[in-house]
C-alpha cells in the first residue's frame, strides 16, 4: 500500500440541473478515520461518489483530489451499505474479486490471510445466501482490505445491521483500516462518536467541522464521554435541519 | 410425495380427464371417425404405427434440438454483442426489432428453396423463431446489471471485458433462462413449420400425409405425439435452466 493521501473536495454538485450540495469545502485528513455525518438527501453518497469516481451524472462545479496532487483512480476501495457480492461466487470468489476484474494473478493465501483475520476463514467455499448480513458484510470487509488500497470510502456500511453486529462491525473495521485514509458516510451520531479521528457534518447550509474527543478509535461505545459527544452531535444534527 | 411426483400426478390426472372429456364428444355428437376418431381408436393406430412415428419424430426432435442450441448460442452471442458495444445498439438493434415486423412463417417457402428438403431448412424456421425471444431477453437482463456491482467494478479498475464475463453476463442469467424457456417452446413449431412446406420426413410431413389420405386417426396420434415431446423438451430445458440459475 502506498502512502495515504488527505482527500478534498471544493465546489457544488448538481444532478439534472438540480443542486445535490454546496458550495462547500471538505477537508480529510490523510491516514485519518474521517467522519461525514449528516441526514439523509444532503448529498453525502453523492461527495462519496465523486471521490470514487462515479461521477458520470454529475455536474461538478467543483474540485476534488487527493492533497498529494496524485489522481485518485485505483487508489481507492468503496464499501457500500449493501455488501455487493456476487451471489454465484463462494467467499474466496468475492474476496479475490478485484484481481480477477483486473487479470492479474489472484493470491488466495492472501485471501486467506484476510479471510481469518475477519474471522471468516471457516467459510471459504459457503455462497453469500449461506451467511448471515453481518457475516456477508464481513466478507465485504475483507474484499476491501484485499483490495489494499490507501484510501477506503465507506458509504453507510454498518448501518443495516443490528446493535451488537454493528458495535463488532466497526471495532474491526476501526482495528484493520488503521493507518488509511478513510472516509465514512454515515447518519448514525453514535457511529460518528465511536469512529471519528475526525468528524464534519453535512447540512444543507454546509459543512461544520466538529472536534472529537481525544479518546483513541474505536472508543467505548459505553463511556460517558463517547455518549456525551453523541448527544451534542445528534443536538447539532436537530439545530442544523 | 415430492413436488416432481406431485406434478406428475396432477399431469396424468389432467391427462384423463382430457380423455373422458374426448371420449364423451365423440360419443355423445356421434362424429364419424374421419373427423374426430375415439381416443381408443388413436391410442390402437399409435401402436400399430409406432414405428413409422417414432422414425418421424425422431427427425423432428434432431431439427428442433438443432435449431434449439444454435438459436440459443446465436442469441446469446448477440446479445452480448449488442450488451458490449454502443455501435451495435445503434444500428442492429432497429434493424433486429425491423426483422420481426416480417412473419417468420412466411419465410418458410424460401428457406426450403435456398436450403432444400432436409435437415437444414427446417432448423433454419426454428432457430429464426427462437432467436429473437432469447435475444431480447437476455439482452435486456444484460442492461440491467445492478449499478451497485458496476460501481464497485469501476472503482476496482475492471476491464470492460472481465467486467462483462464475470459480473454482467452470470448476473443476467435468470434472463437468458427465460428467453429459452419460451424458445423451447417455439421451436417445436418452427420445425413443424418448415416440414409442412417442404418436407419428405418428420411429424409435421406425417400429419400432412395421414391428413391428405383421411387417416385422421394416425394425425391424432402423430399429434399426441408432438405434443409429449414438446411437454418433454420444455421439461429439460426447465431443469437446465434452474441449473443455470441456482446461484442467482
Amino acid at each position: 500500500m502506498s502512502l495515504a493521501p488527505s482527500l478534498h473536495v471544493t465546489g457544488s454538485a448538481r444532478i439534472g440541473g438540480v443542486r445535490i450540495f454546496g458550495p462547500l469545502t471538505l477537508q480529510a485528513p490523510a491516514g485519518q478515520w474521517n467522519c461525514l455525518l449528516g441526514s439523509s438527501g444532503v448529498g453525502k453518497s453523492t461527495l462519496l461518489r465523486i471521490l470514487a469516481g462515479l461521477d458520470e451524472d454529475i455536474t461538478l462545479d467543483a474540485k476534488a483530489g487527493a492533497g498529494d496532487g496524485l489522481p485518485l483512480a485505483g487508489r481507492v476501495a468503496l464499501m457500500a451499505q449493501s455488501d455487493l457480492l456476487m451471489p454465484w461466487l463462494d467467499v474466496m470468489g468475492n474476496v479475490t474479486l478485484g484481481a480477477k476484474l483486473r487479470g492479474e494473478a489472484v493470491d488466495t493465501r492472501q485471501a486467506r490471510a484476510v479471510l481469518q483475520r475477519v474471522g471468516l476463514d471457516e467459510h471459504l467455499h459457503k455462497r453469500p445466501r449461506a451467511l448471515s448480513g453481518g457475516q456477508r458484510q464481513r466478507v465485504a470487509l475483507a474484499r476491501t482490505l484485499m483490495e489494499d488500497r490507501p484510501v477506503v470510502l465507506l458509504d453507510e456500511p454498518f448501518s443495516a445491521l443490528d446493535a451488537r453486529t454493528r458495535a463488532t462491525m466497526q471495532d474491526l473495521a476501526a482495528e484493520l483500516l488503521q493507518g488509511r485514509t478513510v472516509l465514512h458516510v454515515t447518519h448514525d451520531a453514535a457511529e460518528a462518536a465511536r469512529l471519528g479521528q475526525s468528524i464534519v457534518l453535512m447540512t444543507e447550509a454546509g459543512i461544520d467541522e466538529i472536534t472529537p474527543p481525544a479518546a483513541p478509535v474505536p472508543r467505548a461505545f459505553d463511556a460517558d464521554e463517547t455518549l456525551a459527544f453523541q448527544a451534542s452531535l445528534l443536538r447539532r444534527l436537530m439545530v442544523t435541519q | 410425495m415430492t413436488g416432481f411426483a406431485r406434478s406428475v400426478a396432477r399431469g396424468l390426472g389432467a391427462a384423463v380427464l382430457g380423455v373422458l372429456f374426448w371420449q364423451a364428444v365423440v360419443t355423445l355428437a356421434d362424429l364419424p371417425r374421419f373427423i374426430l376418431p375415439a381416443p381408443l381408436l388413436v391410442a390402437e393406430t399409435l401402436w400399430k404405427s409406432r414405428v413409422l412415428i417414432l422414425e418421424n419424430a425422431w427427425i423432428t426432435l434432431i431439427e428442433v434440438l438443432v435449431g434449439l442450441v444454435l438459436g440459443a448460442i446465436l442469441g446469446g452471442l448477440s446479445a452480448i454483442g449488442l450488451a458490449a458495444s454502443p455501435f451495435a445498439r445503434t444500428f442492429l438493434r432497429p434493424m433486429l426489432v425491423f426483422s420481426q415486423a416480417v412473419p417468420v412463417f412466411a419465410l418458410a417457402p424460401i428457406l426450403t428453396l435456398w436450403l432444400g428438403y432436409g435437415l437444414w431448412s427446417k432448423v433454419a424456421m426454428a432457430l429464426l423463431i427462437i432467436y429473437f425471444p432469447v435475444t431480447s431477453a437476455f439482452f435486456d437482463a444484460l442492461m440491467r446489471t445492478p449499478p451497485g456491482w458496476l460501481h464497485l467494478a469501476q472503482v476496482m479498475g475492471a476491464d470492460k471485458r472481465r467486467e462483462m464475463w464475470l459480473i454482467r453476463i452470470p448476473a443476467a442469467l435468470p434472463g437468458f433462462a427465460s428467453g429459452l424457456r419460451l424458445a423451447a417452446v417455439y421451436a417445436p413449431i418452427g420445425a413443424i413449420i418448415g416440414e409442412w412446406v417442404g418436407a419428405s420426413k418428420g411429424l409435421g410431413y406425417l400429419m400432412l400425409l395421414a391428413n391428405g389420405r383421411a387417416k385422421i386417426d394416425l394425425m391424432f396420434a402423430t399429434l399426441i405425439v408432438l405434443a409429449v415431446m414438446t411437454l418433454l423438451l420444455h421439461t429439460v430445458v426447465d431443469r437446465f435452466c434452474r441449473w443455470l440459475t441456482r446461484h442467482s
